[in-house]
């Protein structure tokens, strides 16, 4: 006996993502999501009201008729189950938020409906990976290492060529392998660690310093730059001093001038929804989305089984072919 | 221990009980209490008695436990003779201590707490009613009168809905009690309010200075203190709006729009209209234009007001006369958020290098939204359409680039689909 709000409501648990623009706190779009997701299940009818019976006495027959009262059943609406009674059906939804995206910066942000909570949780657990683009700028120093700040220092950046700016690179790169080999809590000499390696599963358990496991420069046009990086365990905050570094090191200054998470997990930016998309309807199709994609992964990933096991046999037969035909050559 | 026993019997022999039940069934909790206080010290009697008789000095152990025995007897006497002291009806006290005293000296005896066969015989007097079988006559069954069920006590307001005639009418009104019983107070003013003495005249007073029948809801949902100001005072304010020259439609509209209008003396209402004529420099025309408008202004604070225009003087550099432009355009500045005020502010004249003068044409941008502004305008220069001055060629005007919907705006003003513009704000 569920009435249309919460089957709607039903529909609408699981994980979706939107698109947080920049200069908006992340609190202020999980209060609108939450504000618009209340609006559309609210929005859903109502059951009609109860109807209960009551007995009305007719005063003006009790003169005439003093033994005999007529009683009149009338049926009335419960007013107590109105809805101006009782106030909307859903007044507060549990609406969590994925990994953090501070108001300076933009970006896929994951959000979570009633029991996906626990998938949010699920899906923090495993080691997810975040691409982010950096838009920066040599030239000058701020306190907060972004352009909004107080500058602190200005240089120059005559000297700076791509090629520089990539050794860099891929030497930040470089000892960020290294944390990323002390954090996995495993012994390097082990067979299994070579394992692990080759397979790429290699990474921290749970906290760790933030991580990059990807950087590279996609645009060089100085003083602008842009970096692409994917990261562990990274706050927006990190990132910004990331590029004021790579600035030092390059004997210059460098600012962030925007933070833009492109990938968060499995959610990318074409999943995302824009503000003007934050409603329920909208919601509940990314939802929905979500689930599907979800039920295809495991699907595949059955069908992936059987067929490694056949493409496994098959290799079987290769090799022995190979051996046999290896056998041919030799004669 | 058998003189503190007998002592304690006599002084059970009181009177027996002539109360009506309820009073019996008080004494019985009573005494249920007393059991439940006197059952600690015996477990710890028992148990000594458990540990003494394992030991294999006997006479020992037996006479320590009579004389814990006889200790603990010593003390419960004493323990009910000041009780006794304390207590107004004596007597009754000590009977149902007496009992319980007794169920609690018998588990000591037999080492087995067995206080439920110990029921305290109590010699009710049969309560005078008719029995249920009996037959009443029609008459009689009118006459017998149901105690209502209403709770005497409660926080929601759904318990008397179904039961106050007032209640109900105002549910059929369309007024939101589920948000008025949130308020401190409302809920039982509301309950003691009479449906035919106190609602339906305000309600025939509201509609006869020409507020519609739809709007009633919204008022009392917003305002349930109108139904309890005196209806001289309602019609003193609305002859003082009707003497400032307002026409009665005007009236009516600005009542229905701003539901705590009459709530305020006639001396306060006059306040805020010269102080709006005054800060302003308006004509009187133009102070009721503005009024009538946003009727709000006459019932909330000054000072955010006041802090407004001075910060559209002196933050955003406006001449005195162009925020009078502004404000009879869009009176909501008067109520705007200082801060988004400044943020749109600063992004139109700083980001988008748009004039004093031109932002005085078109105020309608100030009331817009920042990220909706933001996001159209760098769209815009992304497609090298950003072009806000009037004497250059593909001009884009501000009220356009603000009012018009998403379709209509990426059809005329950005010539691109709207699939596009969505698309572009997923790279800002």
């Amino acid at each position: 006996m569920a009435t249309p709000a919460i089957r709607m409501f039903r529909k609408l648990e699981g994980l979706f993502c939107v698109y947080k623009p920049a200069g908006v706190h992340w609190k202020l779009v999980r209060d609108s999501i939450e504000t618009n997701l209340l609006k559309g299940l609210n929005a859903a009818p109502s059951p009609p009201l109860p109807h209960h019976v009551r007995l009305l006495t007719q005063p003006n027959n009790e003169s005439e008729t003093s033994k005999g009262l007529t009683v009149s059943t009338v049926s009335v609406p419960v007013l107590s189950k109105h809805p101006l009674v009782t106030g909307p059906e859903f007044q507060h939804i549990r609406v969590g938020v994925g990994h953090r995206l501070d108001a300076f910066s933009s970006g896929v942000l994951v959000l979570a409906v009633g029991n996906g909570n626990k998938a949010l949780n699920d899906f923090y657990s495993t080691r997810v990976t975040r691409d982010y683009t950096l838009e920066a700028e040599f030239g000058t120093a701020t306190d907060n290492f972004t352009h909004t700040g107080r500058v602190v220092e200005r240089s120059t950046y005559d000297h700076i060529t791509q090629d520089k700016l990539e050794r860099v690179l891929s030497m930040l790169e470089g000892v960020n392998q290294k944390t990323l080999l002390t954090y996995s809590n495993i012994d390097m000499r082990s067979q299994e660690a070579y394992e692990m390696a080759v397979q790429g599963l290699l990474g921290p358990e749970g906290k760790s310093t933030p991580i990059l496991t990807g950087l590279r420069c996609i645009r060089f046009q100085p003083p602008n730059f842009t970096l692409e990086l994917q990261c562990l365990n990274e706050t927006q905050k990190y990132l910004c001093k990331i590029v004021h570094e790579i600035g030092l090191e390059l004997r210059s200054t460098a600012v962030c001038k925007g933070v833009r998470r492109t990938r968060d997990g499995l959610f990318t930016l074409q999943d995302a929804l824009i503000h003007h998309h934050w409603t329920a309807a909208d919601v509940m199709q990314a939802i929905q989305l979500y689930h599907s994609t979800k039920k295809n992964k495991k699907r595949s990933k059955a069908a992936n089984k059987t067929s490694a096991l056949q493409t496994s046999e098959d290799n079987i037969t290769e090799t022995q072919q190979s051996e046999v035909n290896e056998g041919r050559f030799a004669e | 221990m058998a003189s503190t026993c007998a002592q304690l019997c006599l002084r059970g022999t009181g009177p027996l009980y002539s109360k009506t039940v309820s009073s019996t069934w008080q004494y019985y909790t009573r005494v249920q209490q007393r059991i439940k206080v006197t059952r600690a010290p015996t477990k710890v009697i028992s148990g000594s008695s458990i540990r003494g008789n394992h030991t294999t000095a006997t006479t020992l152990t037996r006479l320590r436990w009579k004389q814990q025995i006889c200790f603990y007897s010593d003390s419960a006497a004493k323990y009910l003779t000041t009780e006794a002291k304390e207590g107004t009806n004596t007597q009754e006290l000590s009977r149902t201590n007496v009992g319980a005293h007794k169920t609690s000296l018998l588990p000591t005896r037999d080492a087995a707490l067995t206080t439920e066969n110990n029921h305290i015989s109590l010699d009710l007097d049969p309560v005078a009613q008719p029995s249920a079988l009996e037959e009443i006559s029609d008459e009689e069954a009118i006459s017998i009168s149901v105690p209502s069920a209403i709770p005497p006590v409660s926080t929601t307001l759904r318990d008397y809905v179904d039961k106050s005639e007032t209640l109900s009418k105002l549910v059929q009104l369309g007024v939101n009690l589920w948000k008025l019983e949130q308020r401190p107070n409302v809920g039982s003013m509301l309950l003691r309010l009479n449906f035919n003495t106190d609602v339906a005249p305000r309600l025939l007073f509201l509609k006869d200075i020409g507020v519609e029948d739809s709007r009633f809801g919204y008022i009392i949902s917003h305002n349930p203190f109108i139904l309890t100001e005196s209806l001289e005072n309602l019609q003193a304010r609305v002859n003082y709006l009707k003497s400032k020259n307002f026409s009665s439609e005007t009236v009516a509209s600005m009542v229905s729009r701003a539901p705590y209008l009459l709530n305020f003396s006639v001396k306060r209402l006059d306040n805020r209209l010269g102080f709006y004529q005054q800060q302003l420099n308006l004509s009187a025309n133009n102070t009721r234009n503005i009024v009538a408008r946003l009727p709000r202004l006459l019932c909330g604070s000054l000072e955010p007001v006041k802090e407004n225009l001075k910060v559209c003087e002196i933050e955003l550099g406006f001449k005195r006369n162009e925020i009078q432009h502004i404000v009879l355009a869009v009176p909501k500045l008067l109520t705007a958020n200082k801060r988004k005020l400044t943020e749109i502010f600063d992004f139109i004249h700083n980001t988008m290098k748009v004039p004093h003068h031109l932002i005085t044409k078109f105020p309608q941008v100030l009331n817009s939204k920042h990220l909706r502004l933001r996001e159209r305008h760098l769209f815009l220069e992304y497609l090298g359409k950003a072009q806000y001055d009037p004497t250059l060629p593909n001009y884009i005007t501000l009220d356009r680039l603000v009012s018009l919907p998403d379709e209509t705006f990426c059809t005329e003003l950005a010539l691109a689909t709207l699939e596009d513009f969505y698309l572009f704000q997923k790279t800002l």
